[in-house]
This record gives C-alpha cells, structure tokens and sequence, in this order.
C-alpha cells in the first residue's frame, strides 16, 4: 500500500465546528450500526442454535460427541460417525491440499516467469469460485466412476496390501471421492495465501542466501519457507475451515451411511452431510434438536479454527488482508 | 563458480535435486489447474447438449416424466440473490465505510475480526440460523428467508473489499475536501465513496457469484417449488438447490438437466469474473 497518501485522514475534531457537527455523529451512528449487525448475526448464530438444540443438548449429554450410534428410530443420538468423519476427510483433504498449494504457490513466486505465473495463479484462484453443488455433481459422474476404474485398483494393489485401511472395493461415492474433491477444493483457498506471505518474504532474504552460492531450492529451502512458515500454516487451517464447512459437494459423493468407515472407500457421513441429508426428512422435534446440536458442534469447530487461523494470519501480514481478486 | 568446484560431486547433487524440486513444483501447478480444465470441460460437454428453450420457459414435469423446464429455479434464483443483495449491500458498505474510517481501533480490530469469522463459518449452519430465526415460528418455508440466509454470506465479503478500497483513496483528495470546509460525512459520502465505487462494485459482483451459486443455505430456508413462484413468503426454488436435488436423484434426464443448470452457473460465474478482472481488475489489484 502507498503508505504516505492512503487512508483516512487521522479522526481528528474540526476546528471549526469542535467535532459537534449533528450530521457527522449521525453519519459514524448510521455506519457504526451497520458494522454491529456483524456482532448481532454472530450472537444470534449462537443464541438460535443453543436454544433450538438445548432438548438434544439435555437428554444426549456428553454421549452425543462421544456415542457412535445414531438412530432416530429409537431416540438414539450420538454424533461421533460423524465428528469422526469430518475429521478424517478434512484433515486428509488438508494434508495432500497443503502439499500441492505450497508448492504451486512457490512455483508461481520463485521460479515461473510473470507471463506463466499470473495465468496459473488466476486459474487456480477460478476453482474457488464454481459451486459447491457443480463439483457434487462431478464428483458423482466423473471423479467417482474414475476412481473407481482407475485409482481404486491401484490402490488396493499398493498400499492396500500392506495397510488393510486401503484395501476394500472401490465405489462411486464414499470416503476417497470425498477427500478428493475437498481437496480440490481448498487448493485455492491455501494457494492464495501461501503466495501473498511468500511473496511477502523480503528480496534481501533471497539475496543473502545466493550470494553465500546457494541453489534456488537451497534458497526456498532455508530462506524463503521457515520466513513464510507461519503465514502459510494460517492459510492452510483456513483451508481446514473450508473443508470442515463443506457441505453439498461432500453430501453428493460420501455415500451417506450412518457408520465410521473401515476402509478409505466405505460410505460414511461428515458433520455437515448428515444435515443436509436427514434434516428436511427429520422424523420429529427430537431428531431436528440433535441435528441442529450437529450444526452447533460444527460451528463451534468452524470458529475455533477460524480465530486460529485469522490470528495467525493477521500476526504475518500485520492486521491487512489481500484482496480476493488480482 | 570454477571448473573444478562444479564437477565435484557434491555440487552436482545439490544441482540435481534443484532440478528435481524445480520439477516438482511445476509439475504440482500442472496438477493444480488440471482439475478446472476438467470441470468446465465436462460441465460444457455435458451440459451443452442439455441447453434448450424449454429448459428456460417451462416450469419442471412431474417426476419421472422427461422434459420440462427450470423457469422455476431460474426465477427463483434471481428473486432471492437480487434481493439478498438489496438487503446486504448496504448493511455491508456501511460497515466497511465504519471500519475504514472509524476502524483504527481496537474496536475496529476486534469488528474486522469478527466479520472475517462470519466470512469462515459453513453456509449450511447460516441456513439453519434463518430457518430457526423465520421458517420456525412462521411454520413456512420462504423466499425471504432465503434471501436473507444469501445476504449473511454476502456481507462480510463485500464489508471487506468496501473498507480496502475506502483505504485506498489517496488523502489529498480528503485533503481538498476538508480545505474546502467539507464535513466528513459530505466527505465520505461526495468524495471518498465516488472514488472506491468501482473496487466496490467489483466485490459487489463477485460476492453476487459466490451467492448465486450457493445451495446449502436454502436447502432449510426457501426450499424449493416445483412451481414459478414470485410470493416472498413461500417457498420458492433456487438452481443450486435444484442441481442438488437432480444429481442426487434417479433419473436420467435429471442428471442431464442437471449438467444443463450447471454450465449456466458455471457460465455465468466465469463471466463475471472474467469480466471484473477485465474492466476493474486493474483497481482492485494495488496492494501486494
């Protein structure tokens, strides 16, 4: 930012009117109540949710977080399968995420020229912006029957042969499909991050290093990643968030079964999917508590690692975010 | 470097894996841009045969009968953004008014804060907070709700972009309106809101993609029609919702209409991205 001619003037009172002027206090008023429907939305959030849920949060107790059995046929809740399988696709989701948007993130800031890097990094900033429900709907048809054919067999041979989590029978919609398109989906969120704090990092780090002779990797290596290091981890939990968030694209292609699943191809639920699954079909007021004690647990989660993730940004660009769009 | 130093075999493998991590790296960008080469491919191969002016003006047969329309959804989907956006631009334009110009400090730290979390939380839980809020005690699903669910998620992406393009207004032309005796609110309104306008807009409209093509919110709030409904307390169809319902469902020409519905939010998201980085692209860059 052009520090010295940016910003607002510093709040100071006019001389003129000794910063009594009806008009301008009505003016921070009017702005200042726009900016607290912000805290009311969140509150409310919260409020509605608490008390929507509080029959489930009272009968289930701490066996709704803990209990793996869900069934509303017979009044029982508990919401492990799907805590766990939140869990589990996020973290795998972020885990090969984070791989490939850091990389491709110092692909476009060390190493392509402007002319390569701009193009990709728009392109993969485009990903963020198809919905949700389209990447369900490839997911399903295409991903799915690909993996199936494909990845799944070679899978099982591989790994599955060694680690039994891998080896089962490969089907359109379940766990893999799940943490494939959860991965592509986040790419773009850690990417644009990672590449605004490594593009952060000062040129004089870079020419230190060089000028001791070392390689461009030995560089990114010892000068640029431990530099950006933090910065990066905040993007990522933010592409935790996104993941852990994620709803229709997960419900189309996780196979929606209420059981923690034995093998990365078993149908299983995430905290989000059931939700949207059974809430509309819910069988009476006890099932619509439990699923909306679900949606509070999910929220609660959400915003843990939202104020994780904001703090550590924050602490690396100093309090100023980029925007979205180059 | 000498001739004997870059023979040495220990500079030849540090040489060799920067070729290799060099590699690497490229080869994840491949990685990364392949998986929207595939999307819009096989949204347009398989929607494009699916397009036709019946899909545009009839509302949808009754299950299981192939043919029919998405007027509904199409309607419902305008009525619901276009007033999502009435609703929460304002509220979101004032609020990035408030931070940029009363925001420096802590009150606006923890206000920033606290709309970059609203920005981070799952769209479903914000449908489940209007449906609790609306559709509960009113025992109705509504086009309203679901408007309001939209403009929840609307507001802290535009709230954002609005307080960094009011920042970048140059200060001499605060300057200059101050100098002329000039209240801040004549200030901000006449000459600082005229200058960001079009970084405002720019959000404006990306954050009107973003919204257009979300379903999970609407799922508990608006529903959904068969019909084309333009009552705003009833339950009214959306495209998103509709593609969501069409791929989970068992027949074929549901998948097709499906693809049909997808190619045209793909389009148009594509659009207006394309065309806002064109025209204010430029604008909305600045900071690094």
């Amino acid at each position: 930012m052009a520090a010295t001619d940016a910003g607002p003037a510093p709040a100071r009172r006019s001389i003129i009117t000794g910063g009594r002027n009806f008009a301008d206090r009505l003016f921070g008023g009017i702005t200042g109540s726009a900016a607290m429907v912000v805290l009311l939305i969140i509150l409310g959030l919260f409020y509605q949710l608490i008390t929507r849920s509080w029959s489930s949060i009272q009968a289930n107790g701490l066996g709704f977080i803990f209990g793996t059995n869900w069934n509303p046929s017979q009044n029982v809740y508990g919401a492990g399968v799907f805590i766990v399988g939140t869990a589990v696709t996020s973290v795998a989701a972020l885990i090969l995420a984070t791989i490939v948007a850091v990389l491709v993130a110092l692909y476009l800031v060390e190493i392509a020229p402007s002319w390569l890097a701009r193009p990709i990094g728009y392109m993969v900033e485009l990903l963020a912006a198809i919905p949700s429900v389209v990447y369900g709907l490839w997911g399903i048809y295409v991903l799915g029957p690909f993996l199936v054919t494909i990845v799944g067999p070679i899978l099982t041979n591989t790994l599955g042969q060694v680690i039994p989590f891998f080896n089962g029978v490969p089907r359109v919609t379940g766990l893999l499909p799940a943490i494939v398109v959860l991965t592509i989906m986040i790419v773009p969120t850690i990417m644009a991050i990672s590449r605004d704090v490594i593009g952060a990092v000062p040129g004089s780090q870079r020419e230190g290093i060089l000028a001791l002779g070392a390689t461009r990797w030995e560089m990114i290596r010892i000068a640029v990643l431990p530099y950006a290091r933090s910065g990066v981890i905040g993007g990522a939990i933010l592409g935790l968030a996104r993941a852990v968030g994620e709803t229709l694209a997960v419900t189309l292609v996780i196979g929606n079964r209420s059981a923690i699943a034995d093998t990365i191809f078993s149908p299983t639920y995430t905290m989000a999917s059931v939700i949207a699954n059974q809430f509309q079909e819910a069988d009476g007021p006890t099932h619509r508590a439990a699923l909306l004690e679900v949606a509070l647990v999910l929220l609660v989660m959400t915003f843990l690692i939202n104020v994780v993730a904001r703090i550590l940004v924050w602490r690396v660009t100093n309090g100023q975010r980029a925007v979205v769009v180059e | 470097m000498n001739f004997v130093e870059a023979r040495s075999p220990l500079f030849r493998r540090r040489q060799m894996t920067n070729n290799v991590m060099t590699g690497i790296m490229g080869f994840a960008a491949v990685l990364a841009v392949v998986p929207l080469v595939l999307i819009v491919f096989h949204v347009l191969v398989n929607g494009f045969g699916s397009l036709s002016i019946n899909l545009l003006i009839e509302d949808p047969n009754s299950p299981g009968r192939p043919g029919g329309g998405i007027r509904n959804a199409i309607t419902g989907s305008a009525i619901m953004v276009g007033l999502a956006v009435l609703i929460g631009a304002p509220i979101a334009i004032g609020c990035g008014i408030f931070l940029a110009e009363y925001g420096q400090n802590r009150l606006g730290t923890i206000l920033r804060f606290l709309v970059d979390v609203l920005a981070g939380m799952p769209s479903i839980t914000i449908g489940l907070f209007m449906y609790a809020l609306i559709v509960l005690p009113n025992s109705q699903f509504m086009a309203i709700a679901g408007a309001l669910a939209l403009a929840v998620i609307l507001l802290p992406i535009v709230a954002r972009i609005t307080e960094e393009m009011v920042l970048l207004v140059p200060r001499s032309l605060r300057e200059a309106a101050y100098a002329l005796g000039a209240p801040r609110w004549r200030t901000v309104m006449t000459i600082v809101l005229p200058t960001a306008l079009p970084g405002i807009v720019t959000g404006l409209m990306l954050a009107l993609s973003r919204i257009a093509g979300e379903a999970a919110p609407l799922l508990f709030t608006s529903l959904g029609n068969q019909f084309t409904s333009t009552d705003l307390f009833r339950a009214i169809d959306a495209v998103p919702s509709r593609i969501y319902t069409y791929a989970a469902g068992p027949f074929d020409y549901w998948h097709e209409q499906a693809w049909a519905m997808s190619l045209m939010l793909v389009l148009f998201i594509l659009l207006v991205s394309i065309v806002v980085r064109a025209i204010a692209g430029s604008k909305v860059t600045v900071r690094q």
